[in-house]
């Protein structure tokens, strides 16, 4: 039978039905309207039309990091191209599995200047794990079909596809599976057996070992492979901020996050291990603080996917190439033989650690002003809403307590924006996520700030009959911001007031902005009123939920290591150094 | 600061030069010296890259280049297994009395003339990167009006191919 003949525009449509794509966010435009019309007729792609490109690619971003899946978002040629970037920049840093695909203006016109042209392939560069510039009909599927694989396997990441408008109208065959040839591309995932043995080995002959788990291990869905990788060491197990939920917080081993304002215990653990055995994570500077004084007397046993984050930051010792969760089953093989030889006694160490978990737990104090403290109305939504549900936060103080104070004890249910730290990513990552997984208890935290940012999408969410929920934990200010202005610039709050509180100006009024928006809103200002609004949220199905929490601009992240500095000058609160003893 | 010729084999795909120019400068890696050009194969072309690096992030380019997508190979040619050379046209200010020994110059060197005028000379010369330095400081006493120089090329020495694994 002859192959069917189909313009571009449904060229692309069929490519991402083949593909198993079934929802889409975008924004129409001139140079993408041809693909537009086919995508009215699709019975399998549900498309949903946001209020600004970045929220779409947003919600890309939270629909592949709820899911495992690929997120897919789609725009057109200049502004609408641009207004994708920072969500691409965003997926990039976090190694999000994202499919953009743009409208160009005619290939006859490329390079004029012409309406709404952006050179959007070069404009995406260095943020794109790859771009393509398709003008010719017949490149679509074979394009689209390389551009997911790409995405999806390997280091995830986002990948851009140009279509220009002569491509979309014209018409070719159709045929899939299309050829897909890469000669440059070939993910290494399984790890070579020699350097299992040598991590085996070492693992084995350590005394003070910590398991350094980074958002690769998410990405690989290796959190049960780990598990078990974590009992067989007896290790105690610190989870990075992209990595949140990859080892239950309940569990005994886990210290919680490093860096910054990582717990007291995983920085010290961190700092004072003879080795450390790291997961698919990359030494960010967040986490390391001062590189040169990170973990001074451990030996490094480095896992990952990309050859590139091996060695790039800290020496590894023990270098391996693959897939987490391949490199974390061939581990688990190989231990109970090493360590049927010398098993290492971790008592010393784990009363070590134990000592600093009992002295230096998570905490904070109630706010002086009468204030709700953001730290209790954040626990209480994880205590109320259960692991099962996915919590996607902005970017700051808000964020810092929401890794801290809900307990996560699956994968794929804290999202964050954690290497471009865009404010902004909360609202559009959790309506993402919603879409992506529908039977959850979906949570936008955010900050007042960060909400400003990306706030139309409740428009979309709405509409759409995607009932999210969003917690603004309201201090009236640029809160992380203000903190530093606190710490080091003398309580000079250049210009972190954003007047949204109670006692302010008030503007905007985020109940009557939610309420504009369509979606039941509540403000909270007494503590005996936070359970109550949650619960009322949690039940409420029918419209998306605002809550304007309004909480104390006074109230810190803590503990801090602040930046540049050894973790080893990590406060436990402001003024307050911790006391180390019993290991050195 | 070390100087390393990495040979790159990539596709002949549109943007390919700036993928590769542009990771130079975002990663913060110093070009000395660039040439592209095609291959014996068909849809692959051949980037010679003289990068400078402080200390060891020679391994860092490396490692970055090889996830460009249309970057196949990655190739580090060490002086002693390869060979490497420079090209470049140089206009010398020539007269009668200063002619022949330009000329003389131009046989010393194993250079050529391409080009005559009354008062210049163009004058082709290939050779390594020392061989050239030390040409042109021989031609600057007699004044030189313009040079222009290709990259570096660079070959393996012996039988084998870059592009060899690559096509099976």
């Amino acid at each position: 039978m002859a192959n069917e003949v189909l313009t571009g525009a449904a060229a692309i449509i069929r490519s991402l039905e083949m593909l198993g794509i079934e929802d889409v966010f975008g924004l129409p435009g001139g140079a993408i309207l041809p693909t537009y019309d086919p995508l009215m007729d699709s019975k399998k792609i549900r498309h949903i039309l946001v209020r600004h490109e970045q929220g779409a690619g947003h919600a890309a971003e939270g629909y592949a990091s709820a899911s495992g899946r690929l997120g897919v978002c789609i725009a057109t040629s200049g502004p609408g191209a641009t207004n994708l970037v920072t969500a691409i920049a965003d997926a990039y840093m976090d190694s999000v599995p994202l499919l953009a695909i743009t409208g160009q203006v005619g290939s006859k016109l490329i390079g004029t200047d012409a309406f709404q042209e952006a050179d959007i392939v070069g404009i995406t560069m260095p943020i794109t794990k790859h771009s393509f510039l398709v003008t010719k009909a017949e490149d679509i599927p074979e394009t689209i079909a390389a551009a997911v694989m790409i995405a999806t396997t390997g280091r995830p990441g986002p990948v851009l596809v140009d279509i220009t408008k002569d491509a979309q109208q014209g018409k070719a065959e159709f045929v899939w599976p299309p050829k897909v040839e890469l000669a440059g591309y070939k993910p290494v995932t399984k790890p070579h057996g020699k350097q299992i043995q040598a991590a085996a080995q070492m693992i084995a002959e350590s005394k003070k070992p910590v398991l350094y788990v980074g958002g690769g291990v998410i990405r690989a869905g290796a959190h049960k492979e780990l598990l078990k990788l974590a009992e067989l060491i007896n290790a105690p197990v610190v989870t990075t901020l992209m990595a949140r939920g990859a080892f239950p917080d309940s569990h005994k081993q886990n210290l919680g996050m490093p860096g910054m304002h990582g717990t007291v215990p995983a920085v010290t653990a961190l700092q004072k291990a003879d080795l450390l055995i790291t997961l698919g994570a990359r030494f960010d500077d967040r986490v390391t603080g001062d590189v040169k004084s990170f973990a001074p007397g451990a030996k490094v046993i480095h896992v990952d996917i990309d050859p590139a984050e091996i060695g790039k930051i800290r020496f590894a010792d023990v270098p391996i190439v693959g897939d987490a969760k391949e490199v974390i089953t061939e581990l688990n093989a190989e231990l109970p033989a090493a360590l049927k030889e010398s098993k290492p006694d971790l008592k010393e160490w784990w009363s070590f650690v134990d000592g600093l978990v009992q002295r230096y737990p998570l905490g904070y104090t109630s706010a002086g002003d009468g204030k709700l403290s953001p730290q209790h109305v954040i626990e209480r939504i994880g205590e109320l809403s259960g692991p099962e549900a996915i919590y996607a936060a902005g970017v700051g103080q808000h964020q810092m307590w929401s890794a801290q104070f809900i307990k996560y004890e699956r994968p794929n249910s804290w999202l964050n924006s954690g290497g471009a730290g865009t404010m902004g990513y909360s609202v559009p990552a959790a309506m993402g996520a919603k879409v992506g997984q529908p039977d959850r208890l979906v949570w936008a935290i955010d900050g007042d700030g960060c909400f400003q940012m990306t706030n139309q999408e409740l428009a979309t969410c709405a509409i759409n009959n995607i009932p999210i929920k969003v917690a603004i934990i309201n201090n009236s200010s640029l809160g992380m911001v203000r903190q530093w202005q606190t710490l080091f610039y003398n309580e000079r709050y250049s210009n972190t007031d954003l007047h949204t509180g109670t006692d302010a100006l008030m503007i905007p009024d985020f109940v009557k902005l939610a309420e504009a928006y369509g979606c039941l809103a509540i403000r909270v200002e007494k503590e005996e009123e936070i359970d109550a609004a949650i619960k009322l949220a949690i039940a409420t199905n029918d419209r998306p939920v605002v809550i304007d929490f309004i909480v104390s601009r006074d109230s810190m992240v803590w503990p801090m290591v602040a930046a540049g500095l050894s973790n080893d000058e990590v406060q436990y609160a402001r003024d307050a150094a911790p006391i180390w003893d019993g290991v050195e | 600061m070390s100087r390393h010729v990495l040979s790159l084999l990539v596709e002949d795909k549109p943007g390919i030069l700036t993928r590769v120019a542009a990771l130079f400068a975002r990663r913060g890696f110093n070009i000395e010296s660039l040439a592209v050009g095609t291959t014996e194969v068909e849809g692959l072309s051949r980037i010679t890259v003289v990068v400078g690096v402080e200390g060891a992030p020679l391994e860092q380019v490396t490692k970055q280049l090889n996830k460009l997508i249309n970057v196949i190979k990655v190739v580090e040619l060490e002086a002693e297994q390869a060979v490497q050379r420079d090209h470049m046209l140089i206009k010398v200010r020539t007269d009668a009395s200063t002619r022949s020994a330009v000329l003389e110059a131009v046989t010393l060197f194993r250079a050529r003339v391409i080009d005559v005028v009354s008062d210049a000379l163009i004058i082709e010369v290939t050779g390594d990167t020392a061989k050239c330095a030390a040409f042109i400081k021989v031609l600057e006493p007699f004044g030189i009006k313009e040079l222009v120089q290709s990259g570096v090329l660079a070959m393996g020495r012996g039988s084998k191919s870059i592009t060899e694994k690559v096509l099976k």
